[in-house]
């Protein structure tokens, strides 16, 4: 019994050979959709499995329980392209090879964010990490559709301004 | 003659840069009946081109040519190949510029005589002082319009700012106030009074905020004595055998090279291009590049000791309405070596859009504690930190001996490391900002790193003494009678005040000069 590898025997280990993944499932070939099939999206160049692993990498950096998964989709969309193809399964595959250091069948088969994170923390120093965080920090908040879930408005000038819409509103203070 | 001016025609005045100093510069010069050719790396926007989308406009306006940051400065970590968030635009950076417009105080002119030397930095008095300047700043401040000068009323505050405001004064501070501001509380000139848009730092779409690119540069533009040749990048002074400058040579539009000739030369490019010019420039003469004969052309560089402190709060502030910097505290601003530091700090609101606060929050942060303070973007409430920081000759620009631009130019290197002078203040700032928010119920507080550079000051300083700096207190080179250098890179110092009223207030000073050195024949 001690040959046996545990990431398989656990509870968590097998949900994830089951599923195959946590974070979205590939639904046909080409195609990976989310968990509550909330989105779905078509690749060309990277495996089904490596989308559905970068969005909940992408997530996982920058976490807002209130922003869907589409979002998180548009922003590493762009990965799949045959240039970036192999540096992003290069990656995907370091991902899944430090989940399993981590006692974890794969990047989708550790179920918690924190296990996740304990995972990404591993891989910071690597230029994979590096090219996914950074990519986000505009990929994901310069999308317009997220602005509303902070409260942003975006620009106002069209609307004239807020010298008559409440530039000074604050009520509280 | 009237422009436009052959390239051959050697009694123009040839300004590099169109910004707070050149393009003030210009238009006085023009004014005055002088003939001038200025030459601006960037292209003309103006309001109805500017754009309310933070990376849009900076995509279009930021001055992103290659640059390298190094040193010790967290700015080299965070963004090593943008020192600076400047413009390259006719106007320069008044297109990005948030209006402040406060003098300096009369001891920081003398800041050697004022704080004693400070080990490790290269401080030196300017050669000149308050009472010298004070009617150039009463000019400036009648030609931008500052509100809370010359009977001009402050602007109206902003949520951003009654936050501040209230918790400031629960701490006691004093001089809490909405600024003196270049951006219009009622119609002024030809522009309108502010519409409290946000997005100062974008460009000012109705033109309530005092630019040079649609004041000074139409303006001298319509004496029929300035021509303004855009997208043309300076790239060698050239001189004679008598040392004196003869011409600027540049690469147009096209990136053809062209060649003006001219009576005098006046640079003002920013602190970071200035100095990249006159080392670019060096010949037999001139080994070390023009003008360089003290070794302090490149030196001194000094971007104010910065930070931003975010408080976030249990309900919403929407910090983004309004004028982005009109609020201030200057309580801190004066000079008290028991704080542990010399020198004194500015507060003054500040905010960013919600992609940029992504962007400078932390740089280089990810997950929760990160998220969680974006989660809670629009009960956030920001203020900025402006202080003086040391002059040390280690701090300077250089030109990269490997890497060159599109232009086939070798690329400035800034290098910066903080004195613990500077340290010392901004921790001393940090926890000042905090107990502000915290006075006014903050649930959270954010001290954030400094922002890649947009005061940008000191590698040409002003100095009495030709081995001490580059230029006379004038802004003429100690080397070159007819070389002038007309921006923030003159500063001998960076005192505590956003530079811009200063720059702008040294370029009419200096207008008036070279006329009437010109009119007497000295040059």
């Amino acid at each position: 019994m001690g040959n046996i590898d545990r990431t398989t025997m656990t509870r968590r280990g097998l949900l994830a050979r089951g599923l195959g993944m946590t974070g979205g499932f590939v639904i046909g070939s080409g195609w990976v959709a989310g968990r509550t099939a909330a989105w779905a999206t078509e690749v060309t160049a990277i495996r089904p499995e490596t989308m559905a692993t970068l969005v909940q990498m992408a997530r996982d950096l920058y976490p807002h329980d209130r922003i869907p998964d589409e979002n998180y989709v548009v922003a590493v969309k762009g990965y799949d392209t045959p240039d970036q193809a192999p540096m992003i399964e290069e990656g995907v595959a370091l991902l899944d090879g430090t989940a399993a250091d981590h006692g974890h069948p794969n990047y989708l088969g550790a179920l918690w964010e924190t296990e996740r994170v304990d995972i990404l923390t591993a891989l910071e120093g690597e230029e994979f990490f590096h090219t996914i965080r950074s990519g986000l920090v505009t990929g994901l908040y310069n999308q317009k559709s997220v602005w509303p879930l902070f409260g942003y408005e975006g620009e106002s000038f069209s609307e004239g301004g807020y010298i008559d819409r409440g530039f000074n509103d604050i009520a509280w203070i | 003659m009237s422009a436009p001016f052959e390239k051959t025609d050697d009694s123009v005045v040839v300004i590099i840069g169109t910004g707070a100093g050149g393009g003030t510069l210009a238009n006085e010069l023009a004014q005055k009946g002088i003939s001038v050719v200025a030459l601006e790396a960037g292209g003309r926007y103006l309001p109805e081109d500017y754009i309310n989308d933070e990376w849009d406009s900076f995509a279009q306006l930021a001055w992103t040519d290659a640059r390298k940051a190094v040193g010790g400065w967290r700015v080299a970590r965070d963004f090593g190949g943008l020192p600076t968030w400047i413009v390259k635009a006719v106007g320069g950076t008044t297109t990005h510029w948030a209006g402040a417009s406060i003098r300096f105080q009369d001891h920081e002119w003398k800041a050697l005589d004022s704080y004693g030397a400070v080990e490790g930095a290269n401080l030196l008095n300017w050669p000149i002082d308050g009472a010298e300047m004070a009617p150039w700043y009463d000019k400036a401040e009648t030609k931008m319009g500052v509100t809370r000068t010359g009977g001009r009323p402050g602007l109206p505050g902003n949520n951003n700012y009654l936050v501040l405001e209230k918790g400031a004064k629960s701490l006691g501070y004093e001089k809490v106030h909405t600024g003196r501001m270049a951006i219009n509380s009622l119609d002024y000139g030809d522009r309108i009074a502010c519409q409290q848009t946000g997005f100062c730092f974008q460009g000012c779409k109705w033109g309530a905020k005092w630019s040079t690119a649609y004041t000074e540069i139409p303006a001298g533009e319509e004496t029929g004595n300035l021509e303004v040749r855009e997208r043309c990048h300076a790239s060698r002074i050239e001189h004679d055998d008598t040392g004196r400058v003869t011409g600027v040579v540049y690469f147009d539009a096209d990136g053809v090279e062209q060649r003006q000739a001219a009576r005098l030369v006046c640079v003002a490019g920013n602190t970071i291009e200035s100095p990249r010019l006159l080392l670019n420039s060096s010949s037999n003469m001139f080994p070390d590049g023009l003008a360089n004969s003290s070794g302090q052309v490149g030196r001194n560089y000094m971007r104010h000791v910065t930070g931003t402190v975010y408080g976030i709060f249990d309900k919403p502030v929407r910090m983004w309405r309004g004028t982005t910097m009109a609020g201030i505290v200057q309580d801190e601003a004066h000079h008290d070596p028991s704080r542990g530091f010399v020198g004194g700090y500015e507060l003054e609101t500040l905010s960013l859009g919600l992609p940029f606060m992504a962007a400078f929050l932390n740089p280089g942060a990810w997950g929760r504690e990160f998220t969680t303070a974006l989660d809670s973007y629009e009960n956030m409430a920001g203020m900025w930190i402006v202080g003086e920081d040391m002059p040390q000759e280690g701090n300077r620009v250089t030109l990269d001996p490997d890497a060159i631009d599109q232009h086939g130019l070798p690329i400035p290197v800034v290098h910066y490391d903080d004195h613990p002078n500077d340290i010392a203040m901004r921790d001393h700032a940090y926890e000042r900002g905090m107990a502000i928010y915290d006075a006014v119920g903050a649930t959270r507080t954010l001290p954030t790193p400094p922002y890649p550079s947009t005061h940008n000051l000191g590698t040409n300083r002003m100095s009495e003494r030709p081995e001490d700096g580059v230029v006379d207190r004038w802004g003429r080179a100690h080397d070159v009678p007819n070389l002038f250098v007309s921006d923030g890179s003159q500063f001998t110092t960076g005192a505590a005040e956003n530079p811009t009223l200063t720059i702008v207030a040294l370029a009419i000073r200096q207008a008036d000069h070279i006329a009437r050195e010109m009119s007497a024949q000295n040059i």
